[in-house]
């Protein structure tokens, strides 16, 4: 197996090729929320009663964990800022909080599920939760692969290697946390 | 993964230059993008020769009711669900995708643009790995309790979520689990070839200097990840469904069936053009290869092809004419769907153009190539009659549709295929096919595809159901001339499965004895053609060749040679 190829290290668009591909991963992700989110638009416009179901969300709640991922984003473009220094070290203490920041999210999501599905709102009650969920658990589930990758960037970037990574788990954080801006509204403020 | 073997860490060897590769890491577990390519070519052969099994057996039963069938038996009406079901989803996500994105993407793509290899050799591996997991599900399903699912390849609920109406509680989510599967494969290897060729083209090489099938792959793939997600929401919508009692296409519990078939065909339209823009670029390569002229309007093929791409996402609701949409909708939608018949009539005639006047040599790939423009052609004007919702009242799920659908789908991945396969063999095994008996697999392969397909235009027009198990069962759709017309059909669909022995004769004694093809035997003008063949690793162990020029320079006055190939410094 020789060295890396080549190709890695070109950039005919001239643009870096792991930043062109993250950009490539976030059109397809948009479309994959954009599928949830306007299908659950379609029908909240055609069933008046939802407004009844939401009302049941909690959006302080919902606040709470919208505060807690935008300060963790601010972690990440800190981190990004230590990274183009080339303070790694920095970086990845940076990073590791903008991971608490997801793990913080998802403990007040657990807290918020369990509370919820303990009072009979539970994802096969009606359409509307069956939406919540489903909708929030894609979300959910994209926080934890972005804390995952985010703890191998910090890893890396830890000894001053692959510095350029930390951009690219920034912009991927940042989707995340807009989807939930997306999301936020639409479940909890919208009664 | 049935294969247990340990990976070898590709990083710990990274300085070693001559490192010897495992069997395993260069057969089973490889980076290099020629090996995945060959893999996605063979899982999606493989995959091939299963559904045109499946459709022997249902065709049989069709033409022969009750029959015993040879290599199936008897074939009950859950088995007949069954099969029609797998092999609509088996051709189009296991053959047609593997084949012609991910097999000539992996391919093509870095060969054409002068690199060594993919931007992401790692994201290529798994994305196979992916899609492997997901072929041998969708398999697999034959053998869970209650067989594989038998709700139609669009799988429309309540078919697909109730199992008291399917019958296959778990086959179906089977079915939607190997679907889902497919398509994160195919996402993460779009992603790889859009950024490979925006990214990684040799020195010199423009935007207007990249090959028409490696632009046309990348069209594809753009398409698919642009309009995949909503599918992927609903697939995991439909799991839920099935699996944990939620009611999101469920009418009677708030929610609407009819959203499905809209994320269904929001992909699915666009599906057909992603199948089609790569059969489009094969056959602009081979046709300007073998009518030795430069591509009548390359700007032009390139932007109709972004028109068509952009059109095809306006158009999905002309499957749904007949699911009780508004009538004032269906209208706006049979403008857009005759619409885009426009670039693509544009597309041809720029092939046509092409061919006009040059010197054609009409060697294998190019009959491949031209019987893609004639046969596609006529899947093209059959759609105009389905695209006015007025008369796809009349002709909706007929025989007439699925002939339609046959007449596109067929070209696409079964002759654009070929056009490709024959065309690239050479580079792909370092071995020449032979002619003779190309041309013969090509005669009994058209032939046949027309005498099995055209009948079914004349059954479907009077009036025959898609999705009946048993003819005789209608007397109105039983007449001896019906029936006639069936066992031409399956006659003809068995001659030409036979006719693939041919194929794979032709392809294995080659592989093994042909004749040594040289670097270059079709006197090609893009980058790959002045690689070794096969390319060893790293495709130009001597240095990558730079690009002075578009790849389209056949009989160019001011030279000798007729062609001029891409990295020849003027």
């Amino acid at each position: 197996m020789s060295a890396r190829p080549i190709a890695t290290t070109r950039s005919a668009a001239g643009i870096p090729t792991q930043r062109l591909a993250v950009w490539w991963i976030i059109a397809s992700e948009i479309v994959i929320f954009g599928g949830v989110l306007g299908s659950y638009i379609m029908h909240r416009l055609a069933h008046g009663i939802w407004a009844d179901y939401a009302a049941n969300t909690n959006p302080w709640i919902g606040l709470t964990n919208t505060f807690i991922l935008l300060t963790s984003s601010l972690f990440a473009v800190l981190a990004h800022q230590a990274a183009e220094r080339g303070d790694g070290k920095r970086a990845a203490n940076l990073l590791y909080l903008t991971c608490l920041g997801g793990a913080m999210f998802l403990c007040v999501k657990g807290y918020e599920w369990s509370y919820e599905i303990s009072h009979g709102m539970t994802i096969t009650a009606n359409t509307f939760w069956s939406f919540y969920y489903t909708a929030a658990g894609i979300h959910a589930l994209h926080v934890i692969a972005g804390c995952i990758i985010m703890l191998f960037v910090a890893e890396t970037a830890k000894k001053n290697l692959e510095l350029h990574r930390v951009e690219i788990i920034g912009i991927y954080w940042h989707f995340v946390d807009v989807v939930w801006i997306f999301l936020f509204p639409l479940l909890y403020i919208a009664k | 993964m049935a294969e247990s073997i340990p990976v070898g860490h590709a990083d710990e060897h990274a300085d070693h230059d001559h490192h010897e590769m495992t069997f395993s890491e260069k057969y089973i577990f490889p980076l290099d993008h020629k090996m995945i390519a060959m893999q996605y070519m063979f899982t999606g052969m493989f995959m091939a020769l299963i559904g045109g099994f499946f459709s022997y057996a249902f065709r049989m039963q069709l033409a022969f009711p009750g029959m015993n069938v040879p290599g199936w038996g008897v074939v009950s009406p859950n088995d007949y669900n069954a099969l029609v079901t797998n092999h609509g989803t088996i051709m189009i996500f296991w053959v047609a995708m593997p084949v012609l994105i991910a097999a000539f993407g992996n391919y093509l793509i870095p060969l054409m643009i002068g690199a060594d290899d993919m931007v992401f050799p790692k994201i290529n591996r798994l994305s196979y790995q992916i899609f492997l997991l997901s072929a041998i599900v969708i398999l697999a399903a034959f053998f869970v309790e209650g067989g594989a699912f038998g709700g139609a390849w669009t799988a429309y609920p309540p078919l697909s979520t109730k199992a008291e109406y399917s019958l296959t509680g778990l086959g179906s989510t089977f079915w939607i689990t190997a679907v889902f599967l497919e398509f994160v494969a195919f996402l993460l290897g779009g992603i790889n070839f859009i950024t490979t060729a925006m990214n990684a083209r040799a020195p010199g090489m423009k935007m207007w200097d990249i090959p028409m099938v490696v632009w046309m792959i990348v069209i594809a793939s753009i398409l698919f990840m642009l309009s995949v997600g909503p599918l992927l929401a609903g697939g995991i919508m439909m799991i839920f469904d099935q699996q944990l009692g939620t009611a999101f296409f469920d009418p009677d519990r708030g929610g609407d069936p009819i959203l499905w078939q809209h994320l269904f065909w929001f992909f699915g339209h666009p599906e057909v053009y992603v199948v089609l823009l790569p059969a489009i670029g094969i056959t602009a390569d081979v046709m300007c290869v073998f009518s030795r002229k430069k591509l009548f309007g390359y700007k032009t093929v390139l932007y109709t092809a972004i028109g068509t791409g952009v059109l095809s996402f306006t158009v999905w609701a002309h499957h749904q004419f007949v699911a009780g949409i508004d009538p004032r909708m269906a209208n706006v939608f049979t403008v857009t769907t005759l619409l885009i018949s426009v670039p693509i009539a544009e597309m041809l005639f720029v092939y046509i153009a092409t061919l006009y006047g040059g010197s054609i040599t009409l060697s294998t790939p190019m009959l491949w190539a031209m019987a893609f423009i004639f046969e596609f052609l006529i899947g093209g004007v059959t759609g105009i009659f389905l695209g006015a919702s007025g008369n796809d009242i009349y002709m909706h799920d007929t025989y007439f549709v699925l002939a339609h659908f046959h007449y596109t789908f067929y070209p696409i991945a079964i002759i654009g295929t070929y056009a490709g396969f024959t065309f690239w063999f050479p580079k792909m095994f370092g071995k020449m096919m032979n002619d003779t008996l190309g041309k013969l697999h090509f005669w009994l392969t058209i032939i046949p595809f027309n005498m099995i397909f055209l009948p079914l235009f004349v059954l479907g027009a009077a009036g025959q159901h898609r999705r009946i198990y048993d003819f005789t069962n209608y007397p109105e759709l039983a007449m001896p001339w019906q029936q006639d017309l069936r066992v031409l059909a399956t006659v003809s669909l068995c001659v030409m499965l036979g006719a693939q022995l041919i194929f794979f004769y032709n392809a294995i004694t080659s592989w093994i004895s042909g004749p040594p093809a040289g670097k270059n035997p079709w006197n090609s003008n893009t980058l790959e053609w002045t690689a070794a063949s096969p390319p060893p690793h790293g495709n130009w162990p001597e240095g990558l060749p730079t690009c002075y020029r578009g790849p389209y320079e056949y009989s160019h006055p001011e030279r000798e040679e007729d062609f001029w190939p891409q990295n020849e410094p003027a």
